[in-house]
């Protein structure tokens, strides 16, 4: 009983400031509080009727899936050879590598990164921010991947290499099917994160309108503030649905298994 | 006479030495290498090399680009801004990412683990809910719960307090709980859903107590899990620019943690040379914290000895 009450009050806390988000939007008058007279859908009209909100979310919409689909690529192919050929140095590169991703997505080396894109003619392009986004998220995604396939049986690889087939076709038709849940968790930490990424487009982007959502949102909410705190919401709720909607997708797809592969 | 190989003979030498030739390997690396060489290891070393020189874009200084040794990494230790920053940081990632996102996390999927009805389907809901909204969004939603005259928690209690000047700490480290735990407590559900359940029938019948079967059982599986949980987690709050969209890192810098005050002096005093060698710091503390982590935990990591 004690074990529900402390699982419920968990459940409490995360469902917390969530209220709001999905009250506010409905509010006519712009308020924090949480209790609604009469909805309305007149914030969502707003928020559509502004000019470069919906061209922010298709900015959003493209740089994140493009990431997602770079990064999930090149980790399980990368992951996979991490994980099934070893060589000297191998633990310690992939190490090094997360390390370095911390320092690359963190503040100090978007000045760096801005003067390498300025010079690649990569400045202000929707490209330079996918890669950049890319570079930074990658070596999580291998990490993940490398031990998503440490943890899956040799054997099946290793019968089919012993009949005869060679390590490309090994991979393609008994290795790489056996990914999609690894590649699942990669692809949708990669969205979330490259969806919810403010630094990185606020630097490298100029143009306000290749401006993604999470950069119109925060300025929006610096500039107007609580007089269209409704119509903020509004965007806000808008702004997270795709993100819930590929959650729901690739858990109905695939579920979560991280660890133990078919043997389950 | 020959014998038939048996299952134990084939576990012990691997049928195939490497799975993958050589040469595949080299074109499955090849295109991520190159993504990762251009756009982490060469900013990543730029910004080192920048650590060493005295580079600024204000002042009289900023025409003379000049090597400057170790003197930034120096002037941080003598920066009480610095020392703030650090200690924030780590009260940051003590309360947040170790006691709160792991913490919190692996007991969420213990007691869940074996939880029937609807409860735990609707926590796991509302925990990933909170993990994937995203980062603008939470500092938003936060800021209204927090908010001091009307916030939703001052709502709840009929009070007026203004959480985050008053309690800066407090509010920062389950403002990042908040946002993580689902990450760990997903890994760790996975982790345990490989344990049969016959473990645990076995354990009771024989009296052992739910504490007694956590540690021998649930324990000894989710500890290689607890290594990429707690690295991950660390190094991912360690780094977030997250607090300065609820804070910017105030009031009177109580929230600053390093990638804010890395920030503010790259950005607002344009200190880059010194901005680099603070990142540098943040990398070479993050180093520590994952060869602690290893040496603490890895001791007990013996895939091969996992029951199939």
């Amino acid at each position: 009983m004690i074990q529900r009450v402390i699982v419920a009050l968990a459940g409490l806390f995360f469902a917390l400031p969530l209220v709001w988000l999905l009250i506010a939007p409905f509010s006519k008058t712009a308020t924090y509080h949480l209790h609604v007279p009469n909805p309305t859908l007149h914030n969502f009209a707003q928020v559509l009727g502004t000019e470069g909100a919906l061209k922010a979310f298709g900015n959003s919409l493209l740089m994140s899936s493009a990431s997602m689909v770079l990064v999930t690529v090149l980790a399980c192919l990368a992951g996979y050879a991490l994980s099934r050929r070893s060589f000297r140095g191998r633990d310690l590169t992939l190490y090094l590598l997360v390390l370095f991703s911390s320092v690359v997505t963190g503040v100090a080396a978007i000045v760096p990164l801005f003067t390498l894109l300025l010079d690649l003619h990569l400045l202000d392009t929707y490209l330079g921010v996918i890669l950049a986004l890319s570079g930074g998220l990658l070596p999580s995604g291998l990490f993940i991947l490398k031990d998503f396939v440490d943890a899956l049986p040799r054997s099946y690889e290793e019968a089919s290499l012993v009949d005869g087939a060679t390590p490309w076709l090994t991979f393609r038709y008994v290795a790489a099917p056996m990914l999609g849940g690894g590649a699942a968790v990669v692809a949708l930490l990669t969205f979330v994160n490259a969806w919810g990424n403010f630094l990185t487009p606020y630097i490298l982007l100029r143009s306000q309108g290749m401006y993604p959502a999470s950069v119109a949102i925060y300025g929006f909410f610096n500039e107007v503030g609580l007089p269209f705190v409704n119509v903020i919401a509004a965007y806000s709720l808008l702004y997270t649905l795709p993100v819930l909607a590929l959650y729901l997708i690739i858990q109905k797809v695939f579920g979560f298994k991280l660890a133990g592969g078919i043997k389950g | 006479m020959p014998e038939e190989p048996t299952a134990e003979d084939r576990s012990a030498a691997p049928v195939v030495a490497e799975i993958l030739s050589a040469r595949l390997a080299f074109w499955f690396l090849l295109p991520g290498g190159i993504v990762l060489a251009i756009f982490l290891v060469v900013p990543a070393l730029w910004s080192l090399g920048q650590s060493f020189t005295n580079f600024t874009l204000l002042g009289p200084e900023a025409r003379h680009l000049s090597f400057s040794g170790l003197h930034n990494y120096r002037l941080a230790l003598e920066d009480p801004y610095f020392w703030n920053a650090l200690i924030v940081s780590l009260v940051d990632v003590l309360g947040s990412a170790l006691v709160g996102q792991c913490g919190l996390g692996l007991t969420l999927a213990v007691l869940m683990s074996r939880m029937e009805g609807w409860l735990p389907n609707t926590v796991r809901s509302l925990a990933v809910l909170a993990w994937i909204t995203p980062g603008v969004v939470v500092a938003i939603l936060w800021n209204v719960l927090l908010n001091g005259d009307e916030g939703t928690l001052n709502q709840l209690l009929g009070t007026h307090i203004a959480w985050l000047t008053r309690h800066p700490w407090l509010s920062l480290v389950l403002f990042n709980t908040w946002r993580g735990t689902a990450f760990s407590m997903l890994l760790f559900d996975s982790a345990l859903r490989t344990i049969p359940e016959s473990y645990y029938e076995a354990a009771s019948v024989s009296g052992a107590s739910r504490w007694r079967q956590f540690w021998d059982i649930t324990w000894p599986m989710v500890r290689p899990q607890l290594v990429t949980v707690l690295l991950l987690v660390t190094m991912w709050t360690f780094n977030d620019f997250g607090p300065y969209l609820l804070t910017a890192g105030g009031p009177a810098f109580q929230t600053e943690v390093l990638p804010i005050y890395t920030y503010r002096v790259a950005f607002r005093d344009f200190e880059l040379g010194y901005g680099a060698a603070l990142s540098v710091w943040l990398l070479l503390i993050n180093f520590a914290m994952a060869l602690a982590y290893q040496r603490l935990l890895k001791s007990g990591d013996n895939r091969s000895g996992r029951p199939s």
